[in-house]
């Protein structure tokens, strides 16, 4: 693919909920290795595109393509398979499964050997080592063979990171990945964002705009339903309307 | 050894040790054998506790392990149990191809009915397998040319491999029941214990993100509830083959009730668990039976309550948690 073609791409998507819009004409385009910001205020409809990308809606109208192939249509575990993967927002992992086993299911999946009956679990043993490296990588090693429900929140919402990356991503979409994980904690979390495959395209909702700015090489404002705008962080941080509608609401005077 | 050298070490052998034969399950099917010496007399409620704790097992697969729940599993242990009959009943009475007839059959109507269960849940879920165990039970009711109706059919089961004759006493009728529970445990275990049986956990434990890892988890769904439906019905088919009969009651909706209620009693997801339960209703039943044949459902009703209430897991989940407590 050539440098400049988006890996994922949405044409004029809209979606309604009853007399509502909650998305209103959304075009975007995350070139690879992508690092894109999407921010707003609560309602704006940021997480309903989400949904709208990864499959979970339906869109009303427009198109959503991933490598130039259209996939308004496609199941939302297909389009997993072909490399579009989501973390969630409100934590939904596997309770009464361990990281290890969480992991593992998720990379055999991939690997198309999740309905393989006969063969004895530790028989997978380079999707084991795959899914080990994973965890290791976000620093759960530790607790990967603690039942999810015991595990600390910020040790879960890396968690929701690690099955994302289990099913090698081209494009990751991240649901506020910090989304209750107290400020302190949430620089490390933002760390092992950071520390993620530079050919892979990073669509990330966050309300932290220190977070925002030092990690987004591009924001999109989302203001009911519809792009306020979409610019670099330096232009983002200046707008005036920016200011006023969204930045306004937290960061008075 | 070769798995320790590698980075995942401690996971690879956790995962390792946790499908390995406990000593505890040794000690239980050493025991299994008891009744041939301690109970002679009892070996027919034996055979009907491994046919009855087979049964639970399949519905174990499907409920304890994929999270389908069903009131409605006797269809496929009654039809399983008069495939077996009716080969009988025109001239092919060997037991074991009975066997696998009896699992074909059950499988394949499993299959057919797979592509309205993976599409239902939670209230719909259960009114469905009730509705199809309804239906197979009146289907069965009117086509009593086939089926003998509220008469039944009785059957001359040959002897196993030419040899092993049914005999009056039900040692034959035992063996050949625990055998096949031993098989159906083997196979269960192996199917939980595989990257199939850690998806069906997944789906159980939170089907919202099953499709988000990318996977299309109905096709699981529909391949456990096939091999739990195959396995109902060689239960069912050892039924008719060790009794010499099959009647309506195989497609009740009691029968499907029971087999809930002899699970939840022994602990869903464990394997084990529907055997525990399975002896204690079928001894349970046998006992308060001979005491007061009418009302010995009160005492299974408020043994299921008591169970519910103390012991969420069963009576397996509650040993677990209580020797987990010990050891700590």
């Amino acid at each position: 693919m050539s440098e400049g073609t988006p890996v994922l791409r949405t044409e004029g998507v809209r979606k309604r909920f009853g007399s509502l819009e909650v998305s209103r004409d959304i075009s975007l385009a995350l070139p690879v290795g992508a690092r894109h910001a999407l921010i707003g205020p609560n309602g704006a409809g940021k997480t309903t595109l989400i949904n709208l990308i990864t499959g979970r809606l339906k869109p009303d109208a427009g198109r959503i393509t991933l490598d130039g192939q259209d996939v308004t249509g496609v199941p939302a575990a297909e389009r997993v398979r072909r490399g579009l993967t989501r973390t969630f927002q409100i934590n939904t992992l596997f309770p009464g499964l361990t990281p290890i086993e969480s992991v593992l299911l998720a990379v055999c999946e991939r690997k198309q050997e999740a309905g393989q009956f006969w063969r004895r679990l530790t028989g997978h043993a380079e999707a084991v080592d795959e899914a080990f490296a994973i965890l290791k990588q976000l620093r759960l090693d530790d607790v990967a063979t603690r039942e999810t429900r015991h595990l600390a929140y910020g040790q879960q919402r890396l968690l929701e990171i690690a099955l994302a990356l289990a099913t090698r991503p081209k494009v990751l979409l991240l649901d506020e990945p910090a989304a209750g994980v107290p400020k302190d904690e949430s620089a490390a979390l933002f760390a092992v964002i950071a520390a993620l495959p530079a050919d892979m395209a990073v669509l990330f909702i966050e309300h932290d705009m220190n977070l925002v700015f030092k990690f987004a090489s591009r924001i999109t404002v989302l203001v009911a339903g519809a792009v306020l705008v979409e610019a670099k962080p330096e232009i983002i941080r200046s707008d005036p309307r920016v200011r006023e509608v969204y930045l306004g609401q937290g960061h008075h005077g | 050894m070769t798995v320790e050298m590698t980075t995942s070490g401690p996971a690879a052998t956790w995962l390792k040790r946790r499908s390995r034969i406990s000593a505890i399950e040794i000690v239980f099917w050493l025991a299994t054998l008891l009744p041939f010496f301690l109970f002679p007399s009892y070996l027919s409620l034996a055979s009907q506790i491994a046919i009855g704790a087979l049964f639970a097992l399949s519905v174990d697969l499907i409920l304890g392990y994929a999270g389908i729940i069903t009131l409605g599993h006797a269809m496929f242990f009654g039809i399983g149990a008069y495939t077996a009959a009716i080969l009988a009943k025109h001239g092919w009475g060997e037991p074991l191809t009975g066997l696998v007839a009896a699992a074909v059959v059950a499988g394949a109507v499993g299959f057919v009915t797979s592509f309205i269960i993976v599409r239902v849940q939670h209230l719909a879920l259960i009114m469905i397998t009730l509705g199809l165990g309804l239906l197979t039970y009146e289907l069965a009711n009117s086509f009593s040319t086939v089926t003998g109706g509220t008469d039944g059919l009785g059957v001359t089961i040959w002897p196993i491999f030419g040899r092993f004759d049914f005999d009056l006493w039900g040692y034959t009728a035992y063996s050949y029941a625990l055998v096949i529970l031993f098989i159906g445990v083997l196979v269960a275990r192996r199917i939980v214990n595989s990257s199939f049986g850690l998806a069906l956990t997944g789906i159980r434990e939170n089907s919202q993100r099953m499709p988000a890892i990318g996977s299309v988890y109905r096709t699981h769904l529909q391949k456990i509830y096939v091999v739990a439906a195959s396995m109902a019905g060689i239960a069912g088919a050892l039924l008719t083959q060790t009794t010499g009969t099959v009647s309506l009651d195989t497609l009740s909706f009691q029968r499907s009730a029971d087999v809930v209620v002899m699970l939840i009693l022994g602990g869903t997801g464990r394997l084990y668990g529907g055997i525990i339960g399975a002896i204690i209703f079928l001894v349970a039943r046998d006992r308060l039976s001979d005491m007061n044949p009418q009302y010995w459902y009160f005492w299974i009703g408020l043994l299921l309550m008591a169970i519910v209430l103390v012991m969420p897991g069963g009576i397996l989940g509650g040993l677990s948690r209580l020797f987990g407590r010990f050891v700590r």
